[in-house]
């Protein structure tokens, strides 16, 4: 699969700049304009991919990147689709002080030619649904959604998951391969789909804040850019990328 | 000084210090204590029961059809030939992601036969039967393989003789060809269970995750390791037990001849 070669890669790449830091030295004070490594959750991959071509990024689900950095992996740059990740690594001393970029808006995704209309068709015997795994920030967004939904109601939709993906690219995938009728993402997944996906709104009372946050993993080969990456996520050409791809500001 | 000899012990030792320290890391990190538990989580346990009995379904499938296929395959000389044995063994160097992305496009939801199968009642992704489709694409070349190589060793005059006694093909298939080639057939049926046992990008992206019904162990480790690195150690501990005593006991059993001493 994809992602798991994409991770495995990374691990490789990312493991051998930041396993030891002796030999690593060298490289890292040779030149200003480094690309700087960063690891960012997968609903980024077309913004960041479009607006920092250059540097090193690698995408899967926050909770993954987080596993890494944990084990020792030392990207420059941890970007993630919620807070309490980077939070968490925070309070370890992993990362710097982490910063809210920017916020998502967590939609209801079905093919374009669907018939569900709304949550409510989701409690419908046969309807086959795919959502992020517990551990991924979407999946967790996804539970405390139905969590606020009326108990029968929830526990039938809960009744309906056929799969539980490692990220929201897999949720994207079943939807779009016809495998899963209907899926919880961010709406810049929908997005990305160029029509073939459709986002439905859910009831403001149930819809969870999404934000994304950000910092710079201590131990990093490029401190200094990764600190200014950081920043661009906020006000420069990936702030303008994210936004096109129907991001929204920080809080 | 002799360099030569020299060299090729230092290669050794760096060949197997390489494939072995990863495997002796997973041992080093959890004890036989945390084993047990994970064997008593009912994650792990749900997913090591689908992997058994999906691995299980697809061998079963894989030596059926597989067994007389590399028979004619072994036996025969047809226009051809050489293009359908790369063909079979083609899944073998597939990347596994490629493997998925092939499945959904012939077999998935809104592949090639995706409509047909669909009409037939049948429910491939996102259920167990995809897991054991995948299964038997990725591991199924192993097998044929090996049973190819194993049939064509035969002694072609042990046939012939049973065939001058009047005995028909097919019964010089069971009874001569099949128990003289056992070996190798055993051989290469671990090889597949092998590969099926640890199959994962394929089955992820054409059957999903599901846990009891689509979550092998390998998407088990996966969905589990970013949170909880204990039981995703435990568990693949368990996995690496499992296939080490696969491949301990086709040696033991076949005198190690087997899967060292591939028959050519």
């Amino acid at each position: 699969m994809r992602r798991a070669g994409v991770v495995i890669a990374a691990l490789i790449a990312l493991a051998g700049c930041g396993g030891d830091d002796s030999s690593s030295s060298s490289s890292s004070s040779s030149s200003k304009n480094s690309p700087v490594i960063v690891s960012a959750a997968s609903s980024m991959t077309e913004a960041l991919t479009s607006c920092s071509p250059r540097d090193k990024l690698q995408f899967a689900g926050s909770d993954e990147l987080a596993a890494q950095i944990e084990q020792g992996v030392k990207p420059d740059v941890y970007a993630a689709a919620n807070t309490k990740l980077p939070d968490q690594l925070y309070s370890e001393g992993k990362l710097s002080k982490p910063v809210k970029f920017a916020t998502n808006t967590f939609v209801l995704a079905v093919p374009k030619d669907s018939k569900i209309t709304s949550i409510d068709d989701l409690t419908a015997k046969g309807v086959k649904i795919a959502i992020g795994s517990e551990t991924v920030p979407i999946g967790s967004y996804t539970r405390d959604t139905l969590a606020k939904l009326p108990p029968a109601q929830s526990r039938a939709i809960l009744a309906n998951v056929r799969s539980n993906e490692p990220d929201v690219k897999g949720i994207v995938g079943k939807l779009t391969q016809g495998a899963a009728d209907a899926g919880f993402v961010y709406v810049t997944d929908v997005n990305a789909t160029n029509g073939r996906l459709k986002a439905i709104e859910l009831p403001a009372e149930v819809e969870p804040q999404v934000t994304y946050e950000a910092g710079v993993v201590k131990g990093a080969k490029h401190p200094t850019e990764g600190q200014d990456y950081v920043d661009a996520l906020s006000s420069g050409a990936c702030a303008d990328a994210l936004e096109k791809a129907g991001f929204g500001p920080a809080p | 000084m002799r360099w030569f000899p020299v060299a090729l012990t230092a290669s050794l030792a760096l060949a197997l210090t390489f494939l072995t320290l990863p495997v002796v890391a997973i041992f080093i990190n959890s004890s036989p204590g945390d084993l047990l538990d994970s064997l008593g989580d009912p994650v792990a346990r749900d997913a090591l029961w689908l992997s058994l009995r999906c691995t299980a379904a697809a061998l079963a499938i894989i030596v059926a059809v597989g067994t007389p296929a590399a028979y004619l395959l072994a036996t025969r000389a047809f226009r051809g030939k050489a293009l359908a044995v790369t063909l079979i063994e083609l899944p073998l160097v597939l990347p596994p992601a490629v493997a998925g992305i092939a499945l959904l496009a012939s077999v998935g939801p809104s592949g090639l036969l995706g409509g047909a199968i669909d009409a037939a009642g049948i429910q491939l992704s996102l259920a167990t039967a995809g897991v054991v489709v995948a299964l038997t694409f990725v591991a199924s070349p192993f097998y044929v393989r090996q049973a190819m190589a194993a049939f064509v060793s035969v002694d072609r005059t042990l046939l012939d003789a049973s065939r001058t006694l009047g005995v028909s093909e097919a019964r010089g298939f069971a009874r001569v060809m099949i128990p003289t080639a056992m070996p190798g057939l055993v051989a290469g049926g671990a090889l597949a269970l092998g590969r099926a046992l640890g199959e994962f990008g394929a089955t992820l992206m054409f059957a999903g995750s599901f846990r009891g019904i689509t979550q092998t162990a390998p998407l088990a480790i996966y969905d589990t390791y970013a949170t909880d690195f204990d039981s995703a150690l435990a568990l693949s501990a368990v996995l690496v037990a499992v296939s080490g005593a696969i491949l301990l006991s086709v040696k033991l059993v076949h005198g190690g001849e087997v899967l060292g001493g591939a028959p050519r």
